[in-house]
């Protein structure tokens, strides 16, 4: 069986509602790179130097790093050398299997670390207009309509207007939001969220913390210190720290991920903006140069687009036209 | 992450080439392989890094560089001038319109910075005397109207605001009207964030502008965008005819490809840099740092252009001729320590010097200015003849009239004194070290700025 029908297979046997709402929010995405590839490979005789040139550039105008795809290139140049290939339309199986192939450093479990009887903490990190309020405010809708008691922990008291974002997200979904005033020490307000989440009895207490360019020593050192009370007030905790990255970031979001990571143990990124304009690629190079798994996708403005990020259901949604191709192809050659 | 510079890599390949006496094409081509590589890594566009070195080729193949001794640095050089050329040199002078009050609409995607940039803005105005009436016009996010109010407040200055449930036309109508009753003499109406490609709400923004005639429309970019920059700019560009650029989150560690891009694809000015998270923080763009930047180069013609137009030549010869001799006095020492300050806060100065992050323990550096003031007030606390001849501070009370006068301590003297003796020393073997060098290359900065090392 070929791989794209197992592939296939594997995701028709999940809900249908979700990979259509997958599919609707990367239609741009995959039209303006599936939709390249393909004009690459129809337009060109004879596979060249500027082919793979054009490829590369393909490939990096979607923000898939370049290292990544110097790597990938430089792998389908040897195999197309070692193979005798000159048709780019035989180029494209092995090109497809390439790029999915990224995906399988990425390890498949994308749910969250949640425990029933204890209060799980979840640390939302990035850096500034990532959209980590929001995610939040999604994430607990989320988790509400799971039958969490969700609490939500003002961190953030820095930027102007933000614990009012979080209480207007709190009044919307119906959870509680615990504060401090403006101004005040984050580590504080966290400390005191967790002992609220605790005599509520609540099962998940999400942080929100204030965005910080991650080259700033002083505000890295200041997210550090809320890490640690967290780990300090609750055995185990944070028990999932997500860094929010927007899919709109350049190759910047590798230092984003580096540089949190090691002040907070980052156990996974949540891609927001990755509807409408966001080419998602940054997906592959995260995939490709780090070992965090990207668990969740916002994929529009509502409180309900925030989708678990699948790694086979983004593959299917990206490459859907590529695959119905080349079965297609698939199917003359192979009567 | 691990980037390179475009200095270090080109250096590679022309150390390869010094052998060879002669440039050929394809060693230019080489070169423009790494050029290219470094620009797509700093996230500038592709379709603006393709017609970029074909412009840079076209001028390294002629004469330019290949009967040039020195070719690397020549193609360094070439590549710095197109790019900065790119950027443009325009000044960065918001619009002011002949009838007061001047309308400016603050444009973006989400996230982009557009609320925090427009109480940056109005604190810049209010620095220059002038009386801006911030406007909220973003109904959507949550708390919007909140975050420019509470600006307004740290500011002092007026924000006008409807609630979230009047269209943001009316708001952006009544909030002129208001302006012009108050006689305030800048509006500056923000805006919600949004997809380029969201048709109803880009109409929205096409609504005020068309309803209140803005003379400025700022579009407001992320400097880690990656390539979708591009298409960002030329939608927003393309439906509401900006006016230019303000570049936001530059004081991450970006390479900020985005402002390329940008200014390549709408030929607009950008015009400001947001560079921090106070409401000072904006500054007037520089586009032949953001050049340097772009390539990983630091910023070192800038520090060297800086250089010469602040120190004074004549005294520069003269204290390089002390350290020499080991002549070097405290009189010297503070003397030194002005020019190089005026070249600016010496943070800046050595992110300036590429390399100077690759060092380890320099990535995190903080100059301490506070702790060169201190040093400043313990050499001015001595007398004359003491700044003359540092031999003279062996005495216990002199150390500690100097402590008591720059209201230091002792210990704190001994320490200064200490490093100003090891500094000499360091002078000397310098000195050599450079006399050697000289044979070979001419006088390095470093030999103007002990103190950068």
């Amino acid at each position: 069986m070929s791989f794209f029908k197992k592939l296939k297979e594997k995701i028709s046997q999940k809900t249908d509602a979700v990979t259509a709402k997958f599919k609707d929010g990367l239609t741009k995405t995959r039209d303006v790179f599936v939709g390249r590839v393909d004009d690459l490979l129809h337009r060109y005789k004879k596979i060249d130097e500027s082919f793979f040139e054009e490829l590369e550039e393909i490939l990096i105008s979607a923000d898939v790093g370049v290292s990544t795809v110097m790597e990938l290139v430089d792998g389908l140049r040897s195999e197309v050398k070692k193979q005798k290939i000159e048709d780019p339309q035989q180029l494209k199986p092995l090109l497809s299997e390439k790029l999915v192939g990224l995906f399988h450093n990425q390890q498949l479990q994308s749910g969250l670390n949640i425990e029933e009887g204890r209060l799980n903490v979840i640390m939302f990190v990035g850096v500034n207009g990532v959209g980590k309020t929001t995610t939040i405010g999604k994430m607990a809708h989320m988790l509400k309509q799971q039958g969490k008691k969700v609490v939500l922990a003002a961190g953030d008291t820095f930027r102007a207007g933000a614990i009012e974002q979080l209480e207007v997200w709190g009044q919307r979904v119906g959870v509680e939001v615990i504060k401090h005033q403006a101004g005040a020490d984050p580590a504080a307000v966290i400390y005191d969220a967790i002992s609220a989440a605790r005599s509520r009895g609540a099962d998940i207490l999400l942080c929100d913390t204030a965005g910080r360019l991650q080259n700033k020593v002083n505000l890295m050192e200041e997210l550090n210190k809320v890490y640690r009370v967290i780990s300090r007030e609750v055995p185990d905790a944070p028990h999932e720290t997500l860094l929010v990255l927007d899919a709109t970031t350049g190759q910047n979001a590798m230092s984003q991920a580096k540089a949190f990571g090691e002040v907070t143990k980052v156990s996974g990124i949540v891609l927001t903006k990755l509807d409408g304009t966001a080419k998602g690629g940054i997906v592959i190079a995260i995939a490709g140069e780090l070992n965090t798994p990207v668990k969740y996708v916002g994929l529009g403005e509502k409180m309900d687009d925030l989708q678990p990020f699948d790694p086979e259901q983004f593959v299917h949604a990206l490459f859907a036209g590529l695959m119905e191709e080349y079965d297609e192809g698939n199917s003359l050659d192979n009567p | 992450m691990a980037f390179e510079s475009l200095a270090n890599r080109l250096q590679a390949t022309f150390d390869r080439l010094r052998g060879k006496g002669k440039v050929t094409e394809d060693d230019v081509n080489e070169m423009m392989r790494e050029v290219r590589l470094a620009l797509l890594e700093a996230d500038v566009n592709f379709k603006v890094v393709k017609e970029f070195i074909a412009k840079v080729k076209e001028r390294a193949i002629g004469q330019e560089v290949l009967k040039s001794l020195t070719p690397g640095q020549q193609v360094i050089k070439v590549v710095n001038d197109e790019l900065t050329q790119l950027m443009g040199g325009e000044q960065s002078k918001i619009a002011l319109a002949s009838k007061a009050p001047t309308v400016v609409m603050m444009v973006g995607l989400q996230g982009a910075g557009k609320t925090t940039t427009t109480g940056k803005l109005a604190k810049y105005l209010q620095k220059q005397n002038r009386r801006p009436l911030l406007v909220a016009c973003d109904i959507y996010r949550p708390a919007a109207i909140k975050q420019l109010q509470v600006l307004g407040e740290q500011l002092k200055v007026p924000v006008f605001s409807l609630g979230d449930q009047v269209s943001p036309v009316e708001i952006a109508n009544q909030a002129i009207e208001q302006a012009k009753a108050e006689h305030n003499d800048y509006v500056l109406i923000d805006t919600a964030g949004r997809l380029h490609i969201d048709e109803k709400l880009m109409d929205e923004l096409k609504d005020i502008r068309a309803t209140v005639n803005p003379h400025e429309i700022l579009l407001v970019v992320d400097a880690m965008t990656g390539q979708d920059a591009v298409n960002v700019a030329e939608s927003f560009n393309q439906q509401l005819e900006l006016s230019g650029v303000v570049l936001t989150k530059l004081d991450g560690d970006t390479r900020g490809g985005a402002a390329l891009s940008v200014k390549a694809v709408t030929g607009k000015p950008i015009k400001f840099a947001g560079m921090g998270e106070k409401m000072d923080a904006l500054e007037p763009f520089h586009p032949e740092r953001m050049a340097s930047r772009i390539l990983g180069m630091g910023d070192v013609l800038t520090l060297i252009e800086k250089a010469q137009a602040n120190v004074d030549q004549d005294k520069a010869k003269e204290l390089e001729r002390k350290m020499r001799k080991a002549e070097f006095t405290f009189e010297d020492f503070l003397e030194q320590m002005a020019q190089v300050r005026k070249l600016g806060p010496l943070d800046d100065l050595l992110g300036m010097l590429p390399g100077m992050n690759k060092v380890k323990g320099m990535k995190d550096l903080k100059v301490d200015e506070k702790a060169l003031n201190r040093v400043e007030a313990i050499v001015k606390s001595m007398t004359k003849e003491e700044k003359q001849n540092p031999e003279l501070l062996k005495t216990t009370s002199r150390k500690r009239r100097i402590a008591h006068g720059s209201g230091t301590s002792i210990q704190e003297v001994n320490r200064f004194i200490k490093q100003f003796e090891e500094m000499r020393k360091m002078m000397k073997q310098f000195t050599k070290m450079t006399d050697q060098a000289k044979k070979k290359k001419g006088k390095g900065l470093f030999g103007k700025f002990p103190f950068m090392q």
